[in-house]
């Protein structure tokens, strides 16, 4: 085992590791945002507000990310009309489109999670803010969606480690996130053995601090009290 | 005539697919009025009640609360839902109800279960809404309990502090459905305390319960239903003591 050309080439790796852990983050906390407009629309009673994110969630969730990531990366540019517009200086940038696919990927997970969630909100805790006068968006805002978060916790930070190992797809794009600074390292050292396991031990530091941040936010929340 | 009764309901029909649960059942409630409903499960007291405040749609009837009539349209599959939501929101605030499974937020602490409504609903400024709050607490005897969170009380307890939350709304009428049903018999009496003690400060209720003793000591009137019509109506002592139908009189024959 060579241990020195794992410290000479950390620089790099820790890098990437930066660049793995924006991805991870952006991509999570877009694909939260986008997650609640989805699962909302998907609880709907309304068929045509229902059928939208059905299909959004179809497709996202039926095909890899992989496959994805290439259509936006290389897929996007062959229309002149997108090279035309105004997204381009965008979607040309390999980060961006990496960042865009996740969160677009992710938030059809989330959407899910969210949607059994809301459901898994117990009726009668529903029916008692009506009781007490809250309209259906009120008991919406106040009672249901605070609760279907809490619910939803434990779901949601086990999507966000699922996407920190989908992040090394972006090295597939050009990215040199961790993965993507592992493969050219040693292209140049030779040494796969020393530095994928480097990389690997990094992933894990990186998910074991993405586990303490929602135990954390899980006390906080009181999720266990529920 | 004078001021119009709390609570008045007129010929209430409600059906579960084929199945008529309540045939138009006739129920006024005047001012300070304490008034049990009995009869054996599935004689529709407890329907009765949620169609009162609209948690289970009714398919006929009116319903006014201090002479204000709610607003009903029809709905597509013939059953009746509020026309204004506001109306409907403001009339539920009037109305109190208190579940048999009490229902409190586990989320959020005993005290931010009792403020929750008075603020976002009646618009109470949050220092008010807490002084009510914990007021309340002490009097149904939880007052320890304010920071603490539903799980970590006892059934008994959570039933006090889930009567508080409605008492916070300062209604017009409470609608108690089963309150103890769900209770281990030891904790029973604690709720049943709390119950007595607001009858006797003349607040307007509905009781739906098994407890007849209770019912027998703690209200104005009783009321028996069987199949989803009233079968029987009159003091504690008249449909306890005399009831008039052979069907209260089997159901008291079965019940002491």
């Amino acid at each position: 085992m060579n241990f020195e050309v794992i410290v000479e080439n950390l620089p790099k790796l820790l890098d990437g590791a930066l660049l793995t852990v924006e991805l991870v983050v952006f991509s999570s906390l877009a694909g939260l945002a986008l997650a609640f407009p989805l699962a909302l629309a998907r609880c709907s009673p309304r068929l045509w507000l229902r059928a939208g994110p059905w299909a959004y969630i179809f497709f996202f969730r039926g095909t890899p990310l992989l496959v994805q990531l290439f259509l936006v990366y290389y897929g996007l540019s062959q229309f002149e009309a997108v090279r035309a517009s105004v997204f381009w200086p965008i979607l040309r940038d390999a980060w961006w489109c990496a960042l865009i696919t996740m969160a677009l990927h992710t938030a059809a997970y989330i959407a899910e999670i969210l949607r059994g969630a809301i459901q898994a909100v117990p009726r009668g805790e529903i029916e008692a803010a009506h009781s007490l006068g809250m309209g259906v968006w009120q008991a919406q805002r106040r009672i249901v969606l605070p609760r279907a978060v809490r619910i939803a916790l434990p779901a949601y930070s086990n999507e966000v480690i699922l996407m920190l190992k989908g992040s090394a797809l972006a090295s597939t794009i050009t990215l040199l996130e961790l993965t993507g600074a592992a493969r050219t390292v040693i292209a140049r050292t030779y040494m796969p053995i020393e530095i994928f396991l480097a990389a690997g031990v990094l992933y894990l530091l990186i998910s074991f601090a993405l586990v303490q941040v929602f135990r954390l936010l899980e006390r906080r929340l009181g999720v266990f009290a529920c | 005539m004078g001021q119009p009764p709390a609570l008045e309901v007129v010929d209430l029909h409600k059906r579960f697919g084929a199945l008529e649960v309540l045939k138009g059942i006739s129920l006024t409630a005047r001012d300070g009025e304490a008034i049990s409903i009995i009869g054996s499960s599935g004689s529709g007291k407890s329907t009765f009640l949620r169609c009162v405040n609209l948690l289970e749609a009714p398919n006929q009837g009116t319903i006014r609360v201090a002479g204000e009539e709610m607003r009903l349209v029809r709905r597509r599959d013939g059953a009746l839902a509020a026309a204004d939501p506001r109306q409907i929101a403001r009339m539920r605030a009037e109305l109190g109800f208190v579940f048999q499974s009490f229902n409190l937020w586990p989320h959020m602490t005993i005290l931010d279960n009792l403020v929750e409504a008075p603020i976002h609903v009646l618009g109470l400024p949050r220092r008010q809404a807490v002084e009510r709050a914990e007021a309340l607490l002490a009097k149904v005897g939880i007052a320890d309990k304010r920071d603490r969170h539903p799980t970590e009380l006892s059934g008994g307890q959570q039933q006090r502090a889930a009567i508080a939350r409605t008492l916070a709304m300062e209604p017009k009428v409470i609608l108690f459905d089963e309150p103890t049903s769900a209770l281990d018999p030891e904790m029973v009496s604690e709720v049943l305390g709390v119950i007595r003690a607001l009858a006797e400060e003349g607040r307007t209720m509905l009781l739906v319960t098994h407890e007849m003793r209770f019912a027998r000591n703690v209200s104005s009137r009783v009321v028996f239903l069987h199949e989803g019509r009233i079968e029987e109506e009159g003091t504690p002592d008249q449909v306890f003591d005399n009831p008039r139908s052979a069907r209260c009189r089997q159901f008291m024959a079965s019940h002491q």
